[in-house]
């Protein structure tokens, strides 16, 4: 025999369920007078560090929504040494990423072999009109400053993979004869 | 001349209770749904907590186009927010809140208060015929079965009340009340508010606006200050019915600490039964038509009846 449903139950922990909500504090987010607490990685807007491209147009082309355009120029440098080989440069001419389309897939900044990429938490750059939501190199390279620190490490994990390589590189030349003088 | 000056008076302060209180409890509607639901409703209007959004809806209600659809029976259409709201104006005259805080105090207050509520219920009922609209037609039609199913439970409990004090007069009611009447009428008390929620087709007895339903029943075709006006109608009717409550249920001005508090204590048990009406909006889902008046006929009036009868039977003792 299954236990009868006392009557009146339901009506009372409405009550109570009502009663508990107006007695703890309310889960709105007051956004536009409080700034949000963002988690970290969020991806709110992409930031270039120009120095870093070399216009490869590796991020342009494994783009999915196509909405990375680059255009760049080569310049040669002068040998450094008497009689040595002159070296060419790409240099950025136009980096525009248009934010109507981009899907915030994060592809551009994984693949980006130079570290010229990276993701910002900005996201107030609503615009009034599409149009506007193309931003050129010089756009992008205001949020760059806005690019928090890389996460710490989780503790007793494993040291970076650049670091592990530099600490390699010395220990080797500790370990050579004649060589840590 | 005294005399005039005293009424002229008297009605502007009960006015102007009518124009606050309703007020007071629609921003307390406002923001303890908000908090029942774990938001915080409005914040912005008037700086401190939103506490101005209603004089802020009312502006915008006041810009409003005043639209009368073409096949809806005019005169009966723009008369009806004035038939909903003005009962409740004329109910507030005859209810005390201190001893000598009334706007007349009537040998048949009780009466009075009672048929006055039941008036309000005739300008939804001439919305909604006069909207020609089905939606306001069928909201109207609920409005009429809701009032003759709810209309008697009422009158019912509020009767062994009467009959309790021996008199129709409200302020002869507080003044018999004693403490442990709070137990011997609590059923009567209980199925008073119930039937009180009903009869202002306030939630969970909100079937004549059920907006999933019917749009918004006998409502649907008005807007701006018409549409307002039904909204502060409704308003103004949880304030008669918690002030009737007080009044009949729960011993008016009487409380603790000498007679001086005695409004205090008047405002205090309005506000209190205000928010129980809030809290049952927020708390319970809609009714449905069929469960409403089973609700009424097999629950509220049985009720009622064993009230009077137990009323009848401890009057009697103690006399």
């Amino acid at each position: 025999m299954s236990a009868r449903p006392i009557f009146g139950k339901g009506l009372f922990q409405g009550l109570i369920v009502t009663w508990r909500n107006l007695t703890s504090r309310s889960v709105t987010r007051h956004y536009p007078d409080v700034k949000p607490e963002l988690p970290p990685r969020s991806r709110g807007v992409i930031a270039l560090q120009e120095e870093n491209c070399t216009s490869c147009m590796l991020c342009a082309r494994e783009c999915p929504a196509w909405c990375i355009t680059i255009n760049s120029h080569k310049e040669t440098i002068p040998p450094e040494i008497e009689g040595g080989r002159e070296r060419s440069q790409n240099v950025l001419d136009q980096f525009d990423i248009d934010f109507s389309l981009c899907m915030y897939c994060s592809i551009c900044i994984e693949v980006c072999p130079f570290d010229a990429l990276h993701w910002s938490p900005e996201f107030e750059y609503a615009e009034t009109d599409i149009a506007d939501l193309t931003h050129d190199k010089d756009r992008l390279r205001e949020w760059l400053w806005t690019v928090p620190q890389p996460q710490a490490l989780d503790p007793h994990a494993e040291k970076a993979k650049e670091l592990i390589a530099v600490e390699k590189l010395f220990q080797r030349s500790d370990d050579a004869p004649g060589g840590g003088a | 001349m005294p005399d005039i000056v005293d009424v002229v008076l008297r009605c502007l302060v009960v006015l102007g209770a009518f124009l606050i209180l309703p007020l007071v409890v629609g921003q307390m509607e406002h923001k303890t749904m908000a908090h029942m639901q774990s938001r915080v409703g409005p914040m912005y209007a008037g700086g401190f907590h939103g506490w101005a959004q209603l004089i802020a809806d009312g502006v915008k209600f006041i810009q409003k186009e005043d639209i009368v659809p073409a096949a809806a029976d005019r005169t009966v259409f723009k008369l009806a927010p004035a038939v909903a709201l003005v009962p409740y104006l004329v109910a507030m005259v005859a209810i005390p809140l201190a001893p000598g805080i009334v706007g007349q105090d009537l040998d048949s207050g009780l009466f009075f208060v009672l048929a006055a509520m039941s008036v309000t219920v005739l300008g939804l009922l001439m919305g909604g015929l006069a909207s020609a609209n089905k939606y306001s037609l069928l909201g109207g039609m609920r409005v009429a079965a809701q009032l003759m199913s709810y209309e008697l439970p009422f009158v019912l409990s509020a009767a062994s009340v009467a009959m309790a004090a021996g008199t129709l007069s409200l302020t002869g009611i507080v003044e018999a009340w004693q403490p442990w009447w709070l137990l011997w009428q609590l059923p009567g008390a209980v199925v008073f508010f119930v039937a009180g929620l009903a009869e202002l087709q306030r939630p969970p007895f909100d079937m004549p606006l059920a907006d999933s339903e019917l749009v918004m029943g006998p409502l649907t075709e008005y807007g701006g200050m018409r549409f307002a006006m039904f909204l502060l109608a409704e308003y103004a009717g949880i304030v008669v019915l918690a002030a009737l409550t007080t009044v009949l249920f729960l011993g008016g001005w009487h409380g603790p600490f000498g007679d001086q508090f005695g409004l205090l204590w008047s405002l205090l048990k309005i506000g209190f039964v205000s928010f129980l009406v809030i809290w049952a909006r927020v708390a319970y889902p809609r009714l449905r038509e069929d469960q409403l008046n089973a609700f009424a006929w097999k629950a509220l009036v049985p009720i009622a009846l064993a009230q009077l009868a137990l009323t009848t039977v401890v009057a009697v003792m103690i006399a």
